[in-house]
């Protein structure tokens, strides 16, 4: 951005509920299958059918709502009027003036808050495939529509214009996703389209300057192409405001190929969407006691488990710490690294082999026993098996979800000596060597090299290096 | 048909003494003699109707109990999904559709023993007062052939007033079983809002809309309703408690406080005013404390109604777009494909309503109108309350006038929608109200009297109509 411009980012996150059905109706709420086999008289609209709200999707709006630190209120439904071939009753049931989730915040990682306005409940649509040039509806010489995700449960959940960049924007949309997945309310796959992002840019002169007129930017399918999108669109816009033109509010639509946003409506063809109470619903009401066992049952969410890692590292955590703490969060396995260290096993170094060796396969590190994974970092620390040993123990834990590395290690011939076997020859050695041994005595640091060479001679290599030095310092006193 | 109503048919069919066939045979022959004149039905579902009759006899011979409607004939109002039988609301646009499924209420008519006859004509999507708007043209009145049955159920009410069927179901948005009930001179009742189940009724205005009983006697209409009514989760405003309504058909009207309501005749003429005030002389007569009472409130209804009717009939009627069921009129691209078959699906009257009820929900207009239409309805509920603190009932008109010449009223929506007076209210309170034959008026033709009750005051309601019955000339 040239001068003194400031971007002014809010992001609009869809994101699909794992629920077990629809939210109206009993068909199955799946990822994947046929094209309009979990389809039924309800998320069809066929004439005469009529909605029934699904519990499941209102616990899973509440709880992350609560997780949002949003106020959950009584709501309702209403209708959103508008034609379109894949919403097969031409509207879309949403909440609108009275939507469950109300007034949060969210805590990125850098410390900065960003407010949540709202995060309701409403239903997916249908997926429309153009068939023909170019993939779009004008161009197409036909569409086929898939209705399997018409009724599917989202939660809409609307920042607060409070984001300045597209850094920024990139954080909020990963902690949130880190939040969604938290909770158990999605899985947070971009890619599925379990959660889809649209960002509402515009800029200003400068900080404090009143807002600029927005556009807002539709198909952002990844972390990556909400920053992208974000970049392009406020350098788009401060170039049209810096050769004297204006922007005009619109919906426009993020092309990741050519790396730059179109036209999609203008405000002209925004739609009326006559929104109206969706008289076949009743109000929805939570109960005190239901939205406080919600409350209760929330597992820790990433900023806490983030500030209890950071907490075990202690004052000193290094930068490059504090980006394997967030990584290990990110990928769930920040509860193995607090276990393992519960276990005996020093925090930095659970730390350091959980983000850069087990976070190779995400998958089995959740699944791996902690107490096996400290056992074999108490092996590395004591200096009794080298990195790369620990490492191969550590694929055989893995694969094996936990074992006894001590065993394993055996097996592989890795059997490093005892503390009191590295001993018994380090004295040998020290006691075949009188004149180097008074030497080093007398401050000669570098003859340390020369005992090491002559321990790992003495045991076929199977001694630690590290040992070896501390057991020598250890006989320096 | 048979003497002693759909009750004794049933009992005749239970007990082995008539077979379920030959009761579904008679009523099939007396509309293949009777409908050509009266149009009444758009669809017989002959085969499937003997079909089901063979398994109630089968029950019968089995030694099982079909049910407290075994083997009566039901006719289905056109807009009631029956699987695989053509379901078209009277309606061009749902042409060919054969609903995958079966509305609640035919489940549990075959569930009670009965046996769907067929499907009857209305206005188009339950838009109107006559049976005119019908896409497959009207329905007569058996009463005088040159006369509309009413609307919108008014295929319905004509089927059951010329003895094709004992029994049939309708529905009431607002007064579209009561309205015609009255111009054919047969019994139409409109349930509490949420005493039956609309699951599978193809909506006009969900607020307001209610499935409701046609019978020739209060006591069929009543026995009916007990078979459809009751809690059903595939409805989220359906209510979980409904007391059933023939309870108390045979204990009188001693003592209870009847409010003859001035304002539900106030602009009926006079021979039907005169018919009302018959009935509430013959309730006095029976014991009942019959008393004057003006609900001025109830006349705001009629414009309320007719704004959040079309209101929610243009949000209901999207999905008519071509794109699933039913008409597709081809063109150029998707918008042009909708509006092509919407333009040749709909009929005047259903594009009337939806361009109105479109602009009532517009962005800068929905104060004005939706919502001061619905607090004209909160209005009529306080009102009804403050009336129901001194009455256990309402007494008043059905319809301001006898059934109408077709072709009068066509070209004149407004003198339409005055049809629909002294019904709308009920259906903008959620109330129930039944219309009950009462003689004729001067031009011989059927009158009909409305009584309304409270919410869930169905047995009360058929307990009074019930001795209005008795006490019709």
């Amino acid at each position: 951005m040239s001068g003194t411009w400031e971007m002014v980012v809010g992001l609009e996150v869809h994101c699909e509920l794992l629920t077990a059905t629809k939210l109206f109706c009993g068909c199955p709420n799946a990822f994947g299958a046929e094209p309009n086999t979990n389809i039924c008289p309800v998320c069809l609209g066929l004439p005469g059918s009529l909605p029934v709200l699904n519990e499941q999707a209102v616990e899973l709006a509440m709880r992350i709502g609560t997780a949002l630190h949003c106020e959950v209120r009584p709501s309702g439904f209403h209708r959103k009027n508008y034609f379109y071939p894949d919403m097969p009753k031409d509207f879309q049931i949403s909440q609108y003036d009275a939507p469950i989730n109300v007034g949060g915040w969210l805590e990125l990682p850098d410390g900065s808050r960003v407010g949540v306005t709202r995060a309701h409940l409403e239903e997916d649509t249908g997926k429309t495939t153009h068939v023909g040039e170019g993939g779009r509806i004008h161009s197409a010489a036909h569409s086929l529509v898939d209705y399997n995700r018409s009724g599917v449960p989202l939660v809409e959940i609307v920042s607060e214009p409070d984001m300045r960049s597209s850094a920024q924007a990139r954080a909020y949309a990963a902690e949130l996703r880190a939040v969604l997945v938290a909770t158990g309310a999605s899985d947070g796959r971009m890619e599925e389209g379990s959660m889809r992002v649209d960002a509402n840019v515009s800029v200003r002169p400068e900080a404090g300057a009143p807002f600029g007129t927005r556009c807002e930017i539709k198909n952002l399918n990844s972390l990556r192409s909400v920053a992208r999108a974000i970049d392009y669109e406020a350098a788009r816009q401060i170039a049209l405001l810096e050769a004297g033109g204006k922007v005009d509010q619109e919906t426009r639509h993020w092309d990741e190929q050519a790396g730059r946003t179109i036209t999609l409506r203008s405000k002209e063809e925004a739609y009326d969407y006559r929104y109206f109470p969706e008289p076949d619903l009743v109000p929805l009401a939570p109960s005190d006691e239901w939205r406080q066992r919600v409350a209760g049952s929330l597992p820790a969410l990433p900023a806490e488990r983030r500030a209890r890692l950071l907490g075990l590292l202690g004052e000193d955590a290094t930068a490059a710490q504090s980006d394997q703490v967030l990584a290990v969060v990110d990928q769930g396995l920040d509860e193995l690294v607090a276990d393992a260290a519960e276990r005996g096993a020093p925090v930095p170094l659970a730390l350091a082999r959980v983000a850069n060796d087990v976070a190779t396969d995400t998958d089995a590190g959740r699944r791996l026993d902690a107490g096996s994974l400290a056992a074999l970092l108490a092996m590395e620390s004591k200096g009794l098996l080298s990195v790369a040993q620990v490492r191969e123990v550590l694929v055989d834990l893995l694969a094996a979800g936990g074992g006894d590395p001590e065993a394993i290690a055996r097996d592989k011939g890795f059997e490093a000596l005892s503390d009191d076997s590295l001993a018994d020859v380090v004295r040998q050695v020290v006691e075949a060597n009188p004149d180097e041994w008074a030497r080093y005595c007398g401050g000669e640091d570098k003859l340390t090299g020369f005992f090491t060479g002559q321990v790992m001679k003495a045991t076929g290599g199977k001694a630690n290096g590290r040992a070896v030095a501390e057991e020598l310092g250890r006989l320096r006193g | 048909m048979s003497p002693g109503g759909a009750a004794a048919l049933a009992a005749a069919v239970r007990s082995g003494e008539r077979s379920a066939r030959s009761v579904v045979e008679e009523a099939l022959q007396n509309v293949g003699a009777t409908d050509a004149e009266v149009h009444a039905f758009v669809h017989v579902m002959g085969d499937e109707a003997l079909k089901e009759a063979d398994a109630v006899d089968a029950a019968v011979a089995a030694g099982r109990d079909p049910g407290p409607l075994a083997g009566v004939p039901v006719a289905l109002k056109d807009n009631l999904c029956v699987r695989g039988v053509p379901t078209t609301c009277s309606s061009r646009i749902l042409e060919g559709w054969r609903p995958p499924y079966d509305a609640t209420v035919v489940e549990r008519l075959r569930a009670a023993g009965a046996v769907a006859v067929g499907k009857t004509n209305m206005d188009e999507f339950a838009m109107g007062s006559s049976t005119e708007n019908s896409s497959t043209g009207p329905t007569r009145n058996p009463a005088d052939l040159s006369r509309v049955p009413g609307g919108s159920s008014g295929g319905s009410a004509a089927a059951v007033a010329a003895g094709m069927a004992p029994l049939a179901l309708g529905s009431d948005t607002g007064g579209s079983i009561r309205q015609p009930a009255a111009l054919c001179g047969v019994v139409g009742m409109k349930p509490t809002y949420g005493a039956v189940s609309r699951y599978g009724l193809v909506a006009f205005a969900s607020s307001l809309d209610q499935i409701g009983p046609f019978g020739a006697t209060v006591a069929d209409a009543a026995l009916l309703y007990d078979a459809v009514c009751g809690h059903d989760p595939c409805d989220s405003t359906s209510l979980s408690e409904v007391p059933r309504g023939s309870g108390g058909l045979d204990q009188g009207v001693e003592g209870l406080r009847v409010g003859f309501c001035t304002d539900l005749v106030d602009g009926a003429s006079d021979d039907v005013v005169r018919r009302v005030r018959e009935a509430a002389n013959a309730l006095a007569g029976a014991g009942a404390k019959v008393e004057e009472v003006a609900v001025p409130e109830l006349r705001f209804g009629l414009s309320a109604y007719y704004l959040i009717a079309p209101a929610e009939a243009s949000s209901n009627l999207a999905r008519y777009d071509g794109v699933r069921y039913g008409l597709r009129v081809g063109a150029a691209d998707v918008t042009a494909m909708n509006t092509a078959t919407r333009t040749a699906g709909f009929g005047d009257e259903v594009k009337r309503r939806i361009m109105l009820g479109t602009y009532a929900l517009s962005a800068g207009y929905y104060d004005a109108y939706y919502g001061q239409a619905q607090r004209v309805r909160t209005v009529v509920i306080e009102a009804f309350a403050r009336a129901y603190a001194h009455f256990d009932v309402l007494l008043g008109a059905t319809t301001p006038t006898t059934a109408f010449p077709i072709g009068e009223r066509v070209d004149d929506p407004m003198a339409m929608y005055a049809s629909d007076l002294f019904t709308v209210c009920s259906n903008l309170a959620g109330h129930p109200a039944v219309s009950v034959p009462f003689g004729t008026g001067d031009d011989g033709l059927p009158v009909g009297v409305q009584v309304l009750a409270p919410a869930l005051g169905e047995e009360l309601l058929f307990r009074v109509a019930a001795a209005v019955e008795t006490g019709a000339p």
